[in-house]
């Protein structure tokens, strides 16, 4: 029964992956738009599993099916630098972005800030997650108001470059980093499935997990920091895309109805490949490009999470 | 032989356990009562290392709690807390199967199948081992998470009021059945009991608990005493002898 009904997401996957791929085609420059589609296709693809299967193992941590990681305040801190870059540089700020080390200051600087409250909160003896969240919160808003401020003094013209980061888009992808992205990617991703039946356990709560063996603290602090790489690796790639997770994720679980995170880590995962795809289709054929992707994930994703907060109110 | 040294716990400034030592027999049921707050639920976490003690060792068959694989220990020790909310769509087989998890790291095998099945069966369960956990009765939930103790297969099996919720024909079975467990099987039991009638007849020594220290502790038939329960309780308690049980009478 779960296993056809990952079958299918799969099915519908490839469909709309074979779609996007020969829909209007020009058969005189297919070569090169068969190679672009690929990449774009891959950089979906990349984006889609690592959103998944993060957002899915953050809430099974945090036994809220409501969070999605960008409650760390990685995204506020991307946000931040890429203003802080233009803020500085100006103009010129365009070639910068387009650089390989660019790319990679980027990941560094949003994991080296979740290494950082890591540090600050797990290494003095505490074991609260949540505590760690909220610092988190509390430091996105702070970077989040940094960036409004600048981004307020600076020249127009220069804030388009900052408007356009803004929101996800896979329309100009750097295509020299999907190779890297994605050997990060997939390391990270047999890293986690080979965690998938702990994280069975964990979803059961953590007194019931630890008296069954399962090192939680140990793990809950390694996937702190697997979630942060991801997370940072996507969005340093595309963009940042907050609601995407928060509406696979729990689209995962109300699909399967199950706690088998073997099923929950690939649908969420498809799910995700699948709302990419159909929302960049509508983008490009429907809006012919005239609004990014991460805005209709976000309408999508926000209407669902205001369904989610009303279903859940009612249970109580 | 679980042995507790000086154990100590502090929430915040406040003394919850203060240098509590004890001794577990082996093969015996020992029962911990108390009035509310007297630290028995904490000192059962301790032992069963979900909670880390902020002084004192805690020595399971000679080895430092703390300092085994937790893997390990799942396979000689298991704990039951008094609250067990579980929000996912669960089934009891299915909880009952997460017992296995030390021995088959979530691949059950036919081994695992069947000891999943005779637990269901000891908590008589068998008719609603396809049901959610959220269409049960309190009492029928409670014993669905005894049986996930039980396919855990432990020596030591600590259970934190495990009559909660439960009528009198399933208390009565329930206690039967930790019995049976520890004559049949060899198995040792402790458990966190307020029915002093329960504690009074079923086990074989008695830990007494008040204000994060042990007030009393030996033999069944020694704690049960008018002055000492007087001691424990602040309560007047007549114990009566009715058919070779000691019967206390505190209305």
């Amino acid at each position: 029964m779960l296993k056809r009904k990952i079958i299918i997401l799969t099915l519908v996957a490839l469909l709309l992956a074979g779609l996007y791929l020969f829909i209007h085609m020009n058969f005189q420059a297919m070569e090169y738009l068969l190679r672009t589609r690929l990449e774009k296709i891959l950089a979906m693809v990349l984006c889609a599993v690592s959103i998944g299967l993060s957002t899915v193992v953050f809430q099974t941590l945090t036994h809220n099916r409501i969070l999605t990681p960008s409650i760390m305040g990685l995204d506020s801190v991307y946000m931040f630098i890429q203003t802080i870059v233009v803020f500085l540089f100006g103009t010129g700020t365009f070639v910068i972005m387009q650089s390989d080390a660019y790319f990679f200051l980027t990941i560094l600087l949003m994991v080296g800030f979740a290494f950082g409250l890591y540090q600050l909160l797990f290494r003095k003896g505490h074991n609260n997650l949540f505590l760690l969240l909220l610092v988190g919160l509390v430091l996105g808003t702070f970077f989040g108001s940094l960036s409004s401020f600048m981004q307020m003094i600076i020249d127009p013209n220069e804030f388009l470059l900052i408007q356009d980061k803004m929101f996800a888009s896979f329309t100009n992808v750097n295509t020299d980093l999907l190779l890297l992205s994605t050997v990060i990617i997939a390391v990270l991703c047999v890293y986690i499935f080979r965690y998938r039946h702990y994280f069975d356990v964990m979803s059961i709560g953590r007194d019931h997990a630890v008296n069954l063996g399962v090192p939680y603290e140990k793990i809950v602090k390694r996937m702190f920091l697997v979630i942060a790489v991801l997370v940072a690796v996507s969005t340093a790639l595309v963009g940042p895309i907050t609601f995407l997770g928060l509406l696979t994720a729990n689209l995962a679980r109300e699909f399967l109805q199950t706690f088998r995170h073997t099923y929950l880590l690939a649908a969420a995962s498809l799910l995700s490949i699948i709302a990419l795809l159909g929302g960049q289709l509508i983008v490009e054929r429907v809006f012919s490009f005239s609004t990014p992707i991460s805005v209709i994930i976000n309408f999508v994703g926000g209407v669902y999470f205001i369904y989610l907060l009303i279903k859940e109110s009612k249970k109580i | 032989m679980i042995v507790a040294e000086k154990l100590s716990k502090y929430f915040g400034s406040k003394k919850v356990i203060q240098d509590v030592s004890v001794e577990v027999q082996r093969g015996a049921i020992t029962s911990f009562i108390g009035p509310n707050g007297a630290g028995k639920s904490t000192l059962l976490s301790m032992v069963s290392r979900l909670l880390k003690q902020d002084d004192g060792i805690v020595y399971l068959d000679g080895k430092n709690v703390h300092k085994q694989k937790s893997k390990d220990l799942a396979k000689t020790i298991a704990i039951l807390r008094q609250s067990n909310v579980v929000q996912m769509k669960l089934s009891v087989r299915e909880l009952v199967s997460f017992g296995r998890f030390p021995y088959s790291s979530g691949k059950l095998t036919e081994e695992d199948e069947q000891k999943i099945s005779e637990a269901i069966a000891y908590v008589n369960l068998e008719e609603l081992e396809d049901k959610y956990l959220n269409e049960l009765s309190g009492g029928q939930r409670q014993r669905a998470f005894i049986a996930m103790v039980l396919a855990q297969d432990t020596d030591y099996i600590l259970l934190d009021e495990p009559l909660n919720n439960l009528d009198m024909k399933h208390a009565v079975q329930m206690m039967k059945l930790l019995r049976k467990l520890v004559e049949d099987f060899g198995k040792t039991i402790l458990l966190v009991i307020h029915d002093i009638n329960f504690a009074s007849v079923y086990s074989d020594r008695i830990v007494a608990m008040k204000d994060g220290s042990i007030v009393a502790e030996g033999p069944t038939d020694d704690i049960i005493q008018s002055d000492v329960l007087k001691s424990i309780y602040d309560l007047d308690i007549d114990v009566h002898n009715i058919s070779c049980n000691r019967i206390c009478v505190y209305f």
